[in-house]
């Protein structure tokens, strides 16, 4: 598993963020790919297209289910993994590394500080 | 992201919204699950277990999770828990003919220490369940029936029949399936692995009176065995502890019966669909034909006569998403098609799996149609059942 920066922030939706610039790199936590089991397939949202804050973009399924994943923060596609949709396992085994799913280029960079750290993601799955 | 095991519930349809659920039954061997790693959800009112993260032993020889579980069923055997469903004795002097009178499966016919697999069906031509019916004695039938329907079952039996029913809810109901069940099974009771398919018999395993058949729900050889409640855990144990066996989920259990071409009841059948419509003309025994003297008969004949207006059927769609329940099925020329019943990920196919129903006009194998997933049209083509060929002992 890749290790847990402290610049890396989360939602309540199980995605990861971390901040490059004003270009975000977003996946499912490890918490959310280990719920959801072995994945089969990984879908992604189209290069260039323009994301509002919690709009739907990516869907990743198991044997049991397909997930919607949502967009963190808004912003445009800027770059996929495409990887993960040739081997969609790569998310079960290293989600918050190699299994990232989509950059967005950020309308307003700032809004990532108001995402959750790790210490609050990890207060929030103890309430789950 | 949705993040819920529960999905799989809803996608059986077995669980409606309920904003007041009642507390969960639990199986025998339901400590059993939770010692052994089990992920543990709602599934027709019952608290059962969908995957296991498994340890020690047990994961030496499976690292558990639907894929994992799935796949070592289909290569080594795997134990199933399936004390949810309802498990019945019916007894009377002539029970089989007043069985006859609810389902269209010769019963008569049906020799001592033997079971077949029919339905309870309605009037209208409709099934109310898909049920097991063994024959132990001329006098005495064994039932095995859906647990999201046994309430259903066991009153349209009380009000029908005047014959005995005793209810056994104290009892479990264990499934070792896969093709080295024979194997294991033969270690624990000889007689049991001697049964030929469709058998069914009163057997001591270790010591514990149950009741073995040859069947199961995954399209590979192997038994169901009916255990006191207080013993199940005992005979669970003594199973896991053969070095084919691992636990199985109901995760795995649903994609094993889905490559199998097996029906789920409340997905694939319901009170609105016909056993003509489903494939399963073949559970009419040949001399229920004559007579059609069996709810819905008439309305089956019919059908027959005519073809019915829709066909299950099973379904490949193109690439790597799978369609689920309730997808909206098109025609070529964009007309409406049908409706996926059942769908998702075949482990051992490798790829997703479907079965719904169409036209009949659109039924034939090699049919090409478009399935409307997350409102992206997928091209999918009709296939033949099963996706992955039985296994059955013959």
């Amino acid at each position: 598993m890749a290790s847990k920066s402290a610049d890396k922030r989360f939602t309540k939706e199980h995605e990861w963020v971390v901040l490059d610039g004003d270009i975000a790199t977003v996946g499912i936590t490890d918490h959310a790919q280990e719920q959801l089991g072995d994945l089969v397939h990984v879908e992604l949202p189209e290069l260039e297209r323009e994301v509002a804050e919690g709009e739907s973009c990516a869907v990743v399924e198991s044997v049991k289910a397909a997930s919607d994943i949502y967009a963190p923060l808004a912003g445009k596609i800027v770059e996929v993994n495409e990887t993960i949709t040739e081997d969609p396992s790569i998310v079960n085994s290293d989600a918050e590394g190699e299994g990232w799913f989509f950059r967005i280029e950020l309308e307003d960079p700032d809004v990532f500080e108001a995402l959750m750290d790790q210490d609050a993601y990890d207060e929030f799955l103890e309430t789950l | 992201m949705a993040l819920c095991l529960t999905e799989f519930c809803v996608a059986q349809n077995a669980l409606p919204d309920d904003p007041t659920p009642a507390p969960l039954h639990t199986t025998p061997l339901d400590s059993w699950h939770r010692k052994l790693g089990a992920r543990m959800v709602p599934f027709a009112g019952y608290a059962m277990p969908v995957q296991y993260d498994l340890t020690g032993d047990l994961a030496a020889r499976c690292k558990g999770g639907v894929m994992a579980e799935h796949l070592h069923t289909r290569s080594h055997a795997g134990l199933f828990d399936v004390s949810h469903m309802g498990q019945a004795m019916l007894t009377g002097p002539n029970v089989a003919m007043a069985l006859e009178t609810l389902v269209p499966g010769d019963i008569i016919g049906l020799k001592p220490g033997r079971q077949r697999y029919t339905l309870f069906t309605n009037p209208a031509g409709g099934i109310i369940d898909d049920l097991m019916v063994a024959k132990l004695a001329d006098d005495s039938l064994f039932l095995v029936v859906n647990a999201s329907r046994k309430a259903t079952d066991f009153a349209h039996l009380a009000e029908n029949l005047s014959e005995t029913l005793t209810v056994m809810d104290d009892r479990a109901l264990l499934a070792l399936q896969g093709p080295e069940a024979a194997a294991v099974m033969a270690r624990l009771s000889p007689e049991a692995a001697a049964l030929p398919f469709m058998g069914i018999a009163a057997l001591r395993i270790a010591g514990v009176d149950c009741l073995v058949s040859r069947s199961g729900y995954t399209g590979e050889d192997g038994f169901e065995i009916s255990i006191p409640a207080a013993d199940a855990e005992m005979i669970a144990d003594a199973l896991i502890q053969q070095p084919e066996v691992v636990p199985i989920g109901l995760g795995a259990r649903d994609s094993l019966r889905l490559e199998a071409g097996l029906c789920l009841y409340g997905n694939d059948l319901d009170e609105l669909t016909s056993p003509i419509e489903a494939g399963l003309t073949w559970v009419i025994g040949k001399r229920r034909k004559m007579n059609w003297d069996f709810p819905g008969g008439l309305v089956m004949r019919d059908q027959l006569d005519i073809g019915p207006v829709r066909r299950r059927v099973g379904i490949r769609p193109d690439g790597r998403a799978s369609a689920r329940g309730q997808t909206m099925i098109v025609a070529e020329d964009g007309t409406e098609a049908g409706l996926i019943t059942s769908g998702g990920f075949g482990p051992s196919v490798n790829g997703p799996i479907a079965m719904g129903y169409v036209r009949k006009d659109l039924a034939a194998d090699g049919t090409r149609l478009n399935l409307i997933v997350r409102g992206k049209t997928i091209p999918a083509t009709v296939v033949p059942l099963p996706f992955k060929p039985h296994r059955y002992i013959r």
